[in-house]
């Protein structure tokens, strides 16, 4: 762990000012992430910009065209219980609450959710090799012990997921970061914001240094009548995912007008393909037809020797949450799962 | 050095602080009150837990610097005098504990829990409880500690 020098900027431009001058300067917000990185000497900041304290990065309002702005600074659970995210986006209430613990998500912020670094035990293992922590160091975990790594969208160079449940959501909402920057200020579509690792999986997302997260702007439709989070992981609750999906669909009967289908803990981002979800519109509702679905974005994923059983957990948990979808009120605790 | 103003348990106190100090040891070796356990010191256990403005919070993925001008409650502070905190009687009552290591972050979290007014019924008390890790395995006495004050609406 190294020392550091603390301040707390005036204003956000004050804030990416001071980052963006200083290659080893990072923000601070909940620090649930980054303090832990700290304290495992992965991350060695020279400066850290305090910018809790920006209130009006701490609101969610209604914007153009019926969509919803939550400011960057609000916390997961602070978001989770609004009134109008629990009442038209459900589905990113619904992931956000699988993640973390009630303590983590009073203090963590949704800018920072989307920020947070992989769990993969050989990137937070400071004496291992690591090419997404020390570039051209080495990956061990293609041929090591890598359960909760990737089974699509890899690289020759890492296999690491990334961890986020409310960003799984947030990408099937088809949510836009605006950030503000040394060049101004620009908005990200979700899809666009995080990246394979490739040849540089140093890099986790698209952000450039001293890039400081506003908000993300929800458009209108959040799928609020037929939507389901699904989480499967190794441990009922307070463990990372090693398959989780949002769904939210639209319907006329049974009859899909329009759906929405991302994964999480399968990749380096969240995973969404388009071609899997226009393959349902007009189709019936069934299993059938959800695991037509899950098969098109399930090609082409690949396992490794401790990770394979994902690909075929991954299929029954489309479909399974695909149905949930039908009955949202079918994930409510102590329910009984559809399927 | 960077000066912080902090109200602990309802008495105001002002610390000189390295930037890098987390709240937790600010509690335990600035302040002396060690009912805040240091048990990983990494956000997965819970013993640490705090409330930070009515809210519970991890201590020690907290930096103190941050906090200036916070109020936070620790386990030292939620009695009235000799009157024994509601969920304090019930962890006694329900034999909530074994070891006790985990049961100041406990009783923090689940005064946090209380107060958040989330959770209806036994299954969404364990889900928001789940933060809190408890090793000896007395979590069902935990439960039915905090049920007892939640059914009796003590809080």
């Amino acid at each position: 762990m190294n020392n550091f020098v603390y301040q707390k900027a005036g204003y956000p431009v004050e804030a990416v000012e001071a980052v963006s001058i200083n290659d080893s300067a990072a923000f601070l917000a909940g620090g649930t992430n980054l303090v832990d990185l700290w304290k495992y000497n992965l991350t060695n900041p020279e400066l850290l910009v305090d910018v809790t304290h920006f209130d009006e990065l701490k609101t969610i309002t209604e914007i153009h065209y019926g969509g919803v702005r939550i400011g960057a600074l609000m916390s997961n659970a602070d978001t989770a219980y609004h009134p109008l995210i629990e009442s038209r986006y459900p589905l990113l209430s619904k992931a956000i609450l699988a993640g973390a613990s009630a303590q983590i998500r009073n203090m963590a912020t949704d800018g920072g959710n989307l920020l947070q670094r992989t769990r993969c035990y050989y990137f937070y293992d400071a004496t291992s090799p690591c090419n997404k922590r020390v570039p051209g160091s080495g990956c061990p975990a293609i041929k090591g012990y890598n359960r909760i790594h990737a089974i699509l969208g890899a690289s020759e160079q890492c296999i690491a997921v990334f961890p986020s449940d409310m960003c799984v959501a947030l990408a099937a909402l088809e949510a836009v970061v605006n950030v503000i920057g040394p060049n101004g200020e620009r908005s990200i579509p979700f899809t666009d914001f995080h990246r394979l690792p490739g040849d540089t999986p140093e890099l986790d997302n698209n952000l450039q240094h001293g890039e400081l997260i506003t908000s993300i702007d929800l458009p209108a439709n959040g799928f609020a009548s037929n939507y389901s989070y699904l989480k499967l992981r190794d441990r009922q609750s307070y463990a990372f995912a090693l398959v989780s999906v949002a769904a939210g669909l639209e319907l006329d009967g049974n009859i899909i007008k329009s759906a929405r289908i991302a994964l999480g803990g399968i990749a380096h981002k969240p995973w969404r393909v388009k071609e899997a979800e226009s393959h349902l519109i007009g189709q019936p509702a069934t299993p059938e037809n959800f695991l037509q679905a899950a098969e098109i974005i399930l090609a082409g994923s690949k396992g490794y020797k401790h990770n394979l059983f994902k690909i075929e957990l991954a299929k029954k948990a489309i479909v399974r949450n695909a149905m949930m979808a039908l009955q949202p009120e079918s994930q409510l605790p102590g329910a009984k799962p559809s399927l | 050095m960077p000066k912080i103003s902090i109200t602990v348990n309802g008495q105001a106190s002002t610390l000189d602080v390295l930037p890098w100090v987390s709240l937790l040891d600010a509690l335990r070796e600035r302040l002396n009150l060690t009912g805040t356990k240091k048990g990983c010191d990494h956000g997965q256990c819970g013993a640490c837990t705090v409330l930070c403005d009515g809210k519970r919070i991890l201590s020690c993925l907290t930096l103190a610097v941050a906090k200036n001008g916070a109020e936070i409650t620790t386990i030292e502070g939620v009695a009235k005098g000799n009157e024994l905190h509601p969920l304090q009687q019930a962890f006694i009552d329900h034999d909530a504990f074994q070891c006790g290591y985990c049961t100041p972050g406990q009783i923090c979290s689940a005064i946090g829990l209380l107060q958040e007014g989330k959770a209806n019924n036994r299954e969404e008390v364990k889900e928001l409880m789940s933060g809190n890790l408890c090793r000896c395995g007395a979590n069902v006495n935990i439960i039915d500690a905090i049920m007892q004050v939640k059914e009796a609406k003590l809080i």
